[in-house]
């Protein structure tokens, strides 16, 4: 079988490497670029990211990487979202009321809780329930945990996008969201254990297609 | 809903795992990669390793063990012990780690903990406290008191004071380590840990004095800390991680369970 290549899209935006590892651990090809033109022309593409929306949003306009990303959508392969990433593949967040790329329709909110026990952000490892089925989740059983840090949660505007759901606290939120060849996951695959990385396994065999 | 975390933390020394009691009697106890392989396997949910080389040149061995680890271990992980300057943090990150575990540095130069958060994110800055037992005084009212240097300078600073100054520099997630405790499996400090984990809105993760599975049910419920560090009772044996969280899970702590 060949070995599956992918980019690994780097905006000054957290640990790549944690995520070419992983890729690396499960035979996907990966290069760390920032090079639009890359982007673009990648077989498949991975959004990561960590840390503030408002920043990200910057780096990715000041490097020329928002337009590559919206070209690479509009060219039909397959992109995964990480955390801040899939945050970013909606049209808004409330952190620093800030536009996204408007990939997929939604927006992202900041936990509030009145229990001071719940902390924020979230962090931690905590169960991801299927609400379909999707390429990506291929030989993993729904309830699973994953581990997740996040302060800002999804929610979709199609009830049909939504592929995952966790609850934190009284919180129920989209943890992995999808439209046809985009899929994103609010938690850290890489950083998941063996189900994380089979996760990027099958991320590496899908064509792209999914119809719901 | 969100599990609790069995924490690791393997202390190395000149790239060999170590451990001591009450912060001395330092012995080497095997290969750290392999250690945390065997842990990692047997689900656990987060990695720490703290570097206790006491001479600087020798300090390039623990980067190679966290390349090494990094590259076979898929879950939290995070480094401590002699972090100074953003290029350690940066060297450090540079081989594989995420999350960064300031201590001794961060109390003689506080501003350390908001340059960390500024390069790597809240979420990914640890401060980490080593604390003890003291008469309460005006300086000190919580009668818990900052110690540095491995256990040695006692600072006259109060741990409650300090953990909301942590977080408010930009600190995500406490580690707070009972210098009283460490070593001896006699269990965590329960009072410690609950009033450092009432006092701040991030997570806690207690430390110190873990020897049986009961001790991290203890800490994790009425110590009300997310996460409870482990180091002897599995280093030696005595317990494994499947264990611990079995008995966690067996007494209604909610960890997780398939990994």
């Amino acid at each position: 079988m060949a070995t599956s290549q992918a980019i690994i899209v780097d905006y000054q935006a957290g640990n790549v490497e944690s995520v070419q590892r992983a890729c690396h651990a499960v035979g996907i090809d990966a290069l760390i670029s920032a090079d639009p033109d890359l982007i673009r022309k990648a077989e498949r593409l991975i959004f990561p990211g960590v840390g503030t929306a408002e920043s990200a949003v910057n780096t990715l306009h000041k490097t020329g990487i928002w337009d590559a990303l919206l070209d690479f959508a509009d060219a039909g392969r397959p992109l995964l979202g990480i955390c801040l990433g899939a945050q970013i593949l909606l049209e808004q967040t409330e952190e620093g009321d800030q536009a996204c790329l408007g990939l997929v329709p939604g927006h992202c909110r900041h936990f509030r809780f009145e229990d001071a026990a719940l902390k924020v952000p979230q962090i931690g490892w905590n169960a991801v329930h299927f609400n379909t089925d999707h390429p990506l989740l291929h030989g993993i059983p729904t309830g699973l945990e994953f581990y997740f840090v996040h302060s800002y949660f999804v929610e979709c505007v199609h009830p049909s996008h939504v592929i995952g759901e966790t609850t934190y606290g009284d919180q129920t939120f989209a943890s992995v969201i999808g439209r046809d060849h985009l899929v994103a996951t609010q938690f850290h695959l890489e950083k998941s254990g063996r189900f994380g990385l089979q996760l990027l396994a099958n991320f590496s065999k899908w064509d792209g297609r999914y119809v719901k | 809903m969100l599990s609790k975390r069995v924490v690791a933390c393997l202390d190395v020394k000149d790239g060999e795992l170590a451990k001591s009691i009450k912060f001395v009697d330092t012995k080497t106890i095997g290969d750290p990669v392999e250690k945390a392989k065997e842990y990692y396997e047997g689900g656990l949910d987060e990695l720490v390793f703290y570097d206790i080389t006491a001479s600087s040149d020798k300090r390039n061995i623990m980067l190679d063990v966290v390349s090494e680890v990094a590259k076979q271990i898929f879950i939290p992980f995070s480094v401590g012990g002699g972090i100074r300057t953003l290029e350690d943090i940066d060297a450090l990150l540079r081989s594989g780690v995420e999350k960064i575990n300031v201590n001794s540095a961060a109390v003689k130069h506080p501003a350390l903990i908001n340059e960390c958060a500024g390069a790597i994110g809240r979420q990914n800055t640890v401060l980490s406290m080593d604390v003890r037992r003291v008469e309460s005084v005006a300086s000190c009212p919580s009668g818990f008191e900052i110690v540095i240097n491995g256990g040695r300078t006692p600072m006259g600073i109060d741990a409650v004071a300090w953990a909301k100054e942590g977080v408010a520099r930009g600190a995500g997630e406490l580690v707070v380590n009972s210098i009283d405790g460490d070593g001896t499996r006699d269990g965590y400090d329960i009072l410690l840990t609950r009033t450092i984990a009432e006092a701040v809105p991030v997570p806690v993760v207690a430390s110190g004095g873990a020897g049986h599975p009961e001790h991290l049910r203890e800490v994790l419920t009425e110590g009300k800390a997310d996460a409870a560090l482990v180091a002897s009772m599995v280093h030696y044996g005595d317990f494994t991680i499947r264990d611990i969280k079995r008995y966690l899970h067996e007494q209604g702590v909610k960890v997780r369970l398939e990994f």
